[in-house]
């Protein structure tokens, strides 16, 4: 019985902000085909995809449109047949314009070929370990939890390190988000043929699935069929934001400390989420690349706030027209989460792999407050799951003590916002440590070149 | 979809409600309990130097922030009415008016403004503007009004020694110790708050009350207050049991001379204690034992305001070298 086990949580910092999972429990729901759809070719980290269709060609669903350029890039599909209108600079989530792939829809979807689009549960896997990876390098698929990191580059263990277990991401210690919530609740099965997927990928021998207290349905039901699989267990981690930090993750469930500048690898460990978990489900049992994914769709004023499951590309404002359309008092719209999303500026901008969910925030809620001055209550320092001195830190950015900033770890800031969240005075300390890692990153690289 | 106006602006989008002034406010309603306590024990005096000391604070702030630094003054956080109320709480409550002003001025204009203003000062303001008076008013300071018995008159008051001031002098005149506990109230009578004393400092159970409040209001954390008494009570204690015939034990010591008022509202000031952990445990620690040693080997028989202000001055310190430990820095594999 686990409920009396002490839950499994991070041991420095954390804040634990108001919940409010308003669409926790509401059936995932198929959003239909838009009549566009506008994929831009950078939806990871890395190097952008470089377009291999041109303006007028005819492409079938899960079509190659744009192929890795590098190791550190992905593949992105088609994610619905039809025209390619133009090929042009866009609008994304960054708020930069970036080269974007527009497709006029066809009424009739013609699927590529090779693709099983049925939902029958495929729980045999058949394929080699070189094969799987094959397929998740093929299927486009990047970190879904909001990094959108490669996923086959974290599964292509650089020689000499060895992963002994993998961690399976369901936290979403998000507030408003459920949309990992509700696919772990949803596809089971299919989560546990995937976690099996990246097992036998990776060469280990254990598997831990964390997920935060507040589902407990999740828990109960992945636990369940979890008994059928020794070396796959389920546990349950505290409530406590930012439970899904990786490296948060990685001290809850293990107790290993990723050094500073280190990769989970390097203490034996690779963390994938669980949208992604399933996304390799369905590129290595169903031949399906990533051209769809689960968005939560949310906020206090919003009318029918629930989860969808939408097509890569399908514009922002196409979902909030699903949960009910804009709210009278909107103030911010929110690509992720309230902790770490980014606002947008334009309700057209598109779904990418990474967005988890579209937050509605009531006008109220839209703006800061007013900074005041830092009464040195220490709050930051105390909340920092890091270990970092965010008040110390903006005060060597805002100083240009560079040297200094580095040698506070600067890099570390897994920029969680826990700090910006808890400070009385308002104070703008994500905002200036954002500067700070950048203009470091950049003294670093100078001085390597040099 | 309309063309509406969206705000943007990077994450977090959300934010926790407590403020600098709903901080403030909340400070202010720890210490009302004492505050009631100290009015209905030592009636319209106490009532009178509150008040005074309040408003000038306050018209200090005003004052200095206007036509001196030349700001918008923000007198609504509330910093300066939690200021003035700590220096009416360290002070005898037959102070006179305008020694309450001139402690206001020293602790606000000199502990505070002077060196910018809320977050800038190295010492407590309202700490400041006691051990001012003090060192320059000690019979004004140490001429403590009886408990009840002067209740409606501010001018002509029955004074009395504080317990520890007592036995201080008694040990001087070479009296036994033993001999002056008996002539002191007894601890239940510090824990109520039936002794003569400052204001604010006399009722140990009130004290604590305020203390638990701000820890359940996130305030503050337990641990500045709790390492303070709890250094205090050990070092005290080994003190006692080696001789308890020159020493007094460690309860005593924990009970009275302001101790609960200082550790709780006093070292717990944000401004000036320090930002890590590890620095926490150092300041308190030195807190307590300065303490004592003022109190057992010093001219003064409390001593905890000049061991908040010593050990004010080594934050900056502390806050340089005593670094939070890092994420990853200790590396476990286990």
């Amino acid at each position: 019985m686990f409920i009396f086990n002490k839950l499994k949580t991070f041991p420095k910092g954390g804040i634990h902000p108001p919940e409010v999972k308003i669409s926790a429990e509401k059936p995932i729901k198929r959003l239909p085909l838009p009549a566009n759809i506008k994929v831009p070719i950078a939806q990871h980290i890395g190097v952008p995809a470089s377009p291999v269709v041109e303006r007028g060609e005819l492409v079938k669903t899960g079509q190659v449109i744009a192929k890795t350029a590098g190791f550190v890039s992905a593949n992105i599909h088609a994610p619905a047949s039809g025209k390619v209108a133009k090929i042009s600079e866009e609008m994304d989530v960054s708020g930069y314009r970036r080269t974007s792939i527009m497709i006029r829809v066809d009424k009739e979807e013609q699927w590529a070929d090779g693709i099983d689009t049925t939902d029958e549960l495929r729980k045999e896997i058949s394929l080699s370990r070189e094969q799987i990876l094959e397929k998740i390098l093929q299927g486009g698929i990047v970190g879904m939890g909001g990094a959108t990191f490669p996923s086959h580059v974290k599964l292509n263990v650089p020689k000499g390190k060895k992963a002994d277990v993998l961690i399976i991401n369901g936290a979403e210690c998000e507030p408003y988000l459920t949309s990992d919530h509700q696919l772990m609740l949803e596809k089971s099965e299919e989560l546990m043929v995937g976690v099996r997927i990246l097992m036998k990928a990776l060469d280990v021998k254990k598997a831990i699935i964390g997920i935060e207290n507040n589902k407990r349905d999740a828990i109960d039901k992945l636990s369940g069929i979890a008994k059928n699989y020794e070396d796959i267990s389920v546990a349950a981690l505290k409530v406590q934001y930012p439970q899904g930090g990786e490296k948060q993750l990685i001290k809850a469930l293990i107790n290993r400390e990723v050094p500073s500048g280190k990769l989970p690898i390097d203490v034996g460990t690779v963390v994938h989420n669980v949208g992604t978990t399933y996304a390799v489900y369905e590129a290595v049992q169903k031949n399906k690349p990533l051209i769809e994914r689960v968005i939560t769709v949310t906020g206090k004023s919003v009318k029918d706030p629930g989860n969808f499951i939408a097509r890569i590309g399908t514009p922002v404002s196409a979902l909030i027209d699903a949960a009910g359309g804009l709210p009278e008092d909107t103030g911010k719209v929110i690509s992720g989460g309230p902790m770490m999303g980014k606002a947008l500026n334009d309700l057209e901008i598109s779904v990418t792999k990474g967005t988890s969910g579209i937050l509605i925030l009531p006008e109220k809620e839209s703006a800061r407050s007013k900074s005041k001055v830092c009464i040195r209550c220490s709050k930051c320092t105390n909340v920092c799951p890091m270990g970092l001195e965010p008040f110390y830190l903006m005060t060597t950015v805002q100083r240009g003590m560079n040297d200094e900033a580095e040698q506070n770890r600067v890099l570390d800031c897994i920029e969680c916002g826990s700090c910006a969240y808890i400070c009385p005075s308002n104070r703008e300390l994500l905002d200036y440590i954002r500067l700070g890692k950048a203009t470091v990153a950049n003294l670093i690289r100078e001085r390597q070149s040099a | 979809m309309d063309s509406k106006l969206l705000t943007v602006s990077p994450s977090p989008h959300i934010h926790q409600e407590q403020t600098i002034s709903r901080i403030m406010y909340d400070v202010i309603f720890a210490m009302l309990p004492a505050f009631a306590f100290s009015v209905y024990v030592f009636g319209l005096g106490a009532l009178m130097v509150t008040l005074i000391a309040v408003l000038s604070a306050v018209f200090f702030e005003y004052m200095i922030t206007k036509h001196l630094l030349k700001r918008e003054p923000d007198i609504l956080d509330g910093s300066a009415v939690v200021t003035g109320m700590l220096l009416a709480f360290n002070v005898p409550s037959n102070l006179p008016w305008w020694l309450v002003v001139l402690g206001s001025f020293v602790a606000i204009g000199i502990g505070k403004m002077s060196f910018g203003g809320l977050g800038n000062n190295p010492f407590n303001p309202a700490l400041v503007g006691r051990v001012f008076l003090l060192v320059s008013f000690p019979v004004q300071m140490t001429t403590w009004p009886a408990p009840f018995e002067s209740r409606m008159s501010i001018t002509d008051v029955v004074t009395g020694a504080t317990p520890l001031g007592f036995i201080k002098d008694g040990l001087k005149n070479g009296e036994s110790l033993v001999d002056l506990m008996q002539e002191v109230p007894r601890h239940m009578d510090f824990f109520l708050g039936t002794q003569p004393g400052s204001m604010g400092e006399i009722s140990g159970l009130l004290l604590t009350i305020g203390f638990l409040y701000m820890v359940i209001r996130k305030v503050i954390t337990w641990h500045i207050p709790v390492i303070v008494i709890g250094t205090m009570f050990v070092f005290s204690g080994f003190l006692w049991l080696g001789n308890p015939d020159r020493f007094v034990d460690p309860l005593f010591q924990i009970l009275t001379g302001g101790a609960l008022l200082g550790a709780i509202f006093m070292a717990t000031d944000y401004v000036t204690s320090p930002m890590t952990i590890r620095g926490v445990v150092i300041y308190s620690v030195g807190i307590g034992i300065i303490t004592i040693l003022v109190r057992v080997f010093g001219a003064y028989p409390e001593g905890i305001s000049f061991a908040i202000l010593i050990m004010n001055a080594f934050v900056p310190l502390l806050n340089k070298y005593l670094k939070p430990s890092r994420f990853g820095e200790k590396v476990k594999n286990g």
